[in-house]
């Protein structure tokens, strides 16, 4: 992909319009019981080094054995991300020193990885429309262990519990133009994993980490010189690196310098790159086939039986909801989100109106989860009842106004809609007759306001208003619109 | 019985089954015959205690006529096995107190099968090495000497102590591992058999790694049988190592005695080196010549990119010798030098615990995969090396069985005499046998005559991936008619 970028997303310099050309390396930890070459236990939080086996430690001797099951979770990432998957692939020993390293390598999959070219698309939440992000492959690897240099005064400690788990490097090509592009690819990408199950997408314990690799151009041009951004733990983080990375180069370049190539990293306090190692500091990995392990192969028919049951994917879920339940994109992208919501969404939406029971899962209930710091999980109001409450709209038994009265007794009390509308008198009024004297009520005692009504149409608002007050919120605002009318003769 | 140390293995086996003597008896007799050898530096690490508790339990198990393949066969033990609770050094300072909390797996199916552990093994620092000079224990000394005269000499290597030992008759077997040719070369030196199985047939899960894809654990052992029946114990398929094979293993013994009548022998014009001792290629003549008289048929092969492989070797060994070794940091365990910084203590540390043929190796390796190097030394001796694969195919589909080498260019040499100025000249001991390596096809030395100045001399039979059976119905034709080779005297003791 090397269309030109749209003019909205190109940044101002002081000296004309830049394009910013970012690609990206995610690393997702697999989800695993064990790790990529030993059984011990993969774990979040637990005591350090609990998790440690003697393969991890690299004790002399130790060999490394593929998990087969971090095979599959990345054959599966694989076919989420439309790749190929590559039959045969390799497994190679990055070679480098530190003391969270075990081995003296990693072992990782430089020239042949399990999986090769995919695609995913994108949607633009902020400036609209939809990118193709192209996917240059996916490789296996295994994680390193942490280097902890604040529990002693002269010494570091190592933790090994994630030495040795599993990660996914997925690597994009250059064809992000901005950082909302960015932050909606790794959205996105997530979105997929944590669908897929293959990644828990979880950024806090480091899940799911981002090296961003970001240059600048004159629109038209060919690519500048790259900086890499190592180790972006959070998407909004990835957005703030390159936004000041992109502004970081043009400045050097529109001030007469050349942009150097190098490692830098994000200081989130500060909300700006710093230069980490140059290329000449760079290490020589000395990559080789690691000679410890036999080339992975597997045939078709594994890999498909493991496409056919794969879950329905975003992109899938969207198309059929906006077919089906006749919602947005927009919309559609909200619920689909998330796999939990969209679940939670078509478990309202089924044998309903597909665009009420959107607008209801949307607007009120993710609403008000957002703001109580809650998830579809942990939802006090469930599908059930909010079908319910759409079914008491739909069925005319309760107004708009009421419903969401009821939707607030739901969320702190719970119990079925149905029977608290009946316990509660919270049915809508349609009984024309009682409508009737309640309007006829406001009439007689506000003369004036009849007679400006009458110059003033609009003011019919204030008479509905009122006959509502009278009649407790109950009656049907259409019927008591209509009588209004009639009576006022507006 | 008199002396039980002189035992081969297969008699000490019978005669315990027979009840004649006792596993507590033999392991005491060589515990006892270990202690008078001290001066060779055989043994790095004596265990009496686990080797009498073993025995013991043989014998329990003996008398009760539950004899396991191995009972009661006490056996020594290559410090690059891990074994459990047992010091395990691989001959380096860098491991000099490491004692592992687990048991290789080759040595584990050994103490299944009944076996005693007499203690561990000298051997060249990590196994790198030819003469077992290089290890941190200092030399290990061969029983053999030249005629008339006192001079030293090396039990070849890197398996030096494994040879020494069974040579010396410090245990009945012994567990050893070859590279380059660290099994085949100590046994010629030393009058013993010694077999390289096939890539893949021995688990390499807890043996301490030098080159992975051409480190293969085997035996040494006074005869060829008894070759037969350690590696019938030592080889199998294990789950934790994922190159080895799954295959069934043999009953190898049963390959002893078999007709070799009408197997067609190789004998590869290119091992012919130009200047090679009269004795070597006379020697070589004669086995041909007992294989001949057995019924085989002899005939002329071509092994033509020969001459590469040892240079290929020494580009690929080292290479993964130099990321094997990275582990050995001071971080975790083994020794650790203080520094300044963790860059200061690697140092340090790499520098204080590795000896100077293991530095020198890593820094080769280390070399040959640097970036603008990779392509011209990995790259491409991985290319000769399936070349040289090629050609043991290409014989191989000609009908032939096996070929017939020297296993080395020479007799033992004395300690101090080689490698001293120009590390090839060390390096030149493993021509005959690193193609072996690089093919990952088995090979066996068994002894065949003598030097000029009454030294042991071997011959080597390379075999067709998996096929140990062969190689050990051949080798034992040429055991037979070179006759048993004496034990040297006990000049030590």
């Amino acid at each position: 992909m090397n269309a030109p970028a749209s003019p909205s997303k190109l940044i101002k310099g002081a000296t004309g319009d830049w394009e910013v050309v970012i690609g990206m390396e995610i690393h997702a930890q697999v989800t695993s019981k064990s790790k990529l070459f030993s059984g011990a236990s993969t774990t979040f939080g637990a005591e350090p080094n609990a998790n440690v086996s003697l393969v991890d430690a690299a004790m002399p001797g130790m060999l490394p054995v593929i998990n087969e099951e971090c095979v599959k979770q990345a054959v599966r990432s694989g076919l989420g991300l439309k790749a190929r998957i590559n039959l045969r692939s390799t497994f190679d020993r990055k070679n480098y020193f530190y003391p969270d390293l075990p081995q003296g390598y990693q072992i990782s999959q430089y020239k042949s990885p399990i999986v090769g070219e995919g695609e995913v698309l994108v949607d633009l939440p902020e400036s609209g429309g939809q990118i193709r992000v192209g996917i240059e492959r996916l490789h296996l690897e295994q994680d390193a262990g942490k280097s902890l240099h604040d529990q002693h005064p002269t010494m570091s400690f190592v933790d090994l519990n994630r030495s040795g788990v599993a990660l996914m490097e997925i690597v994009s090509k250059p064809d992000l133009r901005s950082s909302e592009e960015a932050r909606a690819y790794v959205t996105k990408l997530r979105t997929i994993l944590r669908y897929l199950g293959t990644c828990d997408g979880n950024m806090e314990e480091g899940s799911l980490r981002a090296d961003v690799n970001v240059s600048v151009r004159r629109p038209g041009e060919p690519l500048g010189t790259r900086c890499e951004i190592k180790n972006v733990n959070s998407i909004r983080f990835i957005g703030q690196a390159i936004e000041h990375e992109a502004r970081r180069q043009i400045g050097i370049i529109e001030d007469g310098g050349v942009i150097e190539q190098e490692t830098r990293l994000f200081d989130p306090g500060k909300g700006e790159t710093r230069s980490m190692r140059s290329k000449e500091e760079a290490h020589d990995y000395r990559y080789f086939p690691d000679p410890d392990l036999l080339p992975l192969e597997f045939d078709q028919a594994f890999v498909d039986a493991l496409a056919a049951d794969l879950p329905e994917l975003p992109d899938e879920k969207k198309a059929r909801f906006i077919a089906d339940y006749g919602v947005t994109p927009y919309d559609a992208s909200v619920l689909v989100a998330e796999r939990a919501s969209a679940d939670f969404y078509e478990a309202v939406a089924k044998g309903r109106d597909g665009k009420a029971a959107a607008n209801w899962v949307i607007n009120e209930l993710f609403g008000r989860l957002n703001k109580e710091g809650k998830d579809v999980a942990t939802s006090p109001v469930s599908a059930a009842q909010l079908g319910a409450i759409v079914d008491l709209i739909g069925e005319g038994v309760i107004s708009g106004k009421i419903a969401k009265d009821l939707f607030e007794i739901v969320w702190s009390e719970g119990g079925d809609p149905r029977q608290i509308v009946e316990s509660r008198g919270m049915k809508q009024v349609t009984d024309t007759g009682a409508i009737e004297a309640a309007i006829d009520a406001v009439i007689a005692a506000n003369p004036d306001k009849v007679e400006q009504a009458k110059a003033k149409p609009t003011m019919i608002g204030w008479f509905v208003g009122q006959v509502m007050k009278q009649t407790g919120g109950k009656a049907n605002p259409q019927a008591v619109n209509d009588m209004l009318k009639a009576k006022l003769g507006i | 019985m008199s002396d039980l140390t002189n035992l081969t293995l297969a008699e000490a086996r019978d005669a315990l089954v027979r009840r004649e003597t006792s596993a507590t008896d033999i392991a005491k007799a060589f515990l006892a015959a270990m202690e008078k050898a001290r001066p060779l530096n055989a043994y790095v690490l004596e265990t009496p205690e686990q080797a009498l508790a073993m025995a013991a339990q043989s014998d329990e198990r003996l008398a009760r006529g539950e004899a396991r393949p191995l009972e009661g066969i006490a056996l020594g033990v290559k410090d690059l096995y891990a074994t459990k609770g047992v010091r395990t050094t691989a001959s380096s300072k860098i491991l000099a107190n490491f004692v592992p909390g687990y048991e290789s797996t080759v040595t584990s199916q050994l103490w299944r099968d009944g076996a005693v552990m007499l203690g561990k093994l000298n051997n060249d620092e990590f196994a790198m090495g030819s003469s077992n000079e290089t290890s941190a224990f200092g030399p290990v000394q061969s029983p053999w000497r030249r005629e008339g005269s006192n001079a030293a000499l090396v039990p070849g290597g890197s398996s030096g102590g494994s040879s020494a030992a069974v040579a010396a008759r410090l245990c009945l077997g012994a567990t050893a591992t070859d590279t380059g040719g660290s099994i085949r070369q100590p046994a010629a030196f030393t009058g013993t058999v010694g077999i390289k199985p096939t890539y893949g047939r021995c688990s390499r899960w807890g043996i301490v790694a030098f080159a992975s894809s051409l480190d293969q654990a085997g035996p040494i052992a006074r005869t060829v049988r008894d070759n037969a029946i350690l590696l019938r114990s030592m080889a199998g398929h294990d789950p934790k190592d994922t190159t080895s094979a799954d295959l069934p293993v043999p009953d190898y013994e049963a390959a002893i005695g078999r007709s070799v009548k009408g197997m067609r022998i190789g004998i590869p014009k290119e091992y012919r080196l130009a200047g090679m001792p009269a004795e070597i290629e006379a020697l070589w003549d004669k086995g041909a010549k007992w294989l001949r008289d057995a019924g085989a048929e002899i005939v002329e092969v071509s092994l033509p990119h020969t001459k590469y492989a040892l240079p290929a070797y020494y580009i690929v060994a080292p290479a993964e010798a130099s990321s094997n070794l990275a582990r050995y940091d001071g971080v975790r365990y083994g020794l650790r030098e203080p520094g300044r910084d963790i860059v200061e203590m690697y140092e340090k540390t790499r520098a204080a615990g590795f000896g100077a043929e293991v530095r020198r190796r890593v820094m080769i390796g280390t070399y040959v995969l640097s970036a603008g190097y990779y392509d011209a030394y990995y790259v491409r001796a991985q290319k000769i090396r399936t070349l040289i694969k090629r050609d043991f195919e290409n014989v191989y589909a000609q009908g032939v069985h096996a070929i017939l080498t020297p296993a080395t260019p020479s007799a033992a040499f004395g300690i101090g005499e080689k490698g001293g100025e120009d590390p090839v000249e060390m390096y030149l001991n493993d021509i005959f046998t690193v193609t072996v390596n690089m093919a990952g096809l088995p090979g066996i030395a068994v002894p065949a005559g003598r030097s000029s100045e009454g030294l042991p001399l071997g011959l080597q039979l390379i075999g067709r991936a998996f096929d140990e059976e062969t190689l050990f119905s051949l080798s034992e034709v040429i055991e037979q008619a070179a006759g048993r080779v004496e034990l040297p005297q006990a000049w030590w003791a």
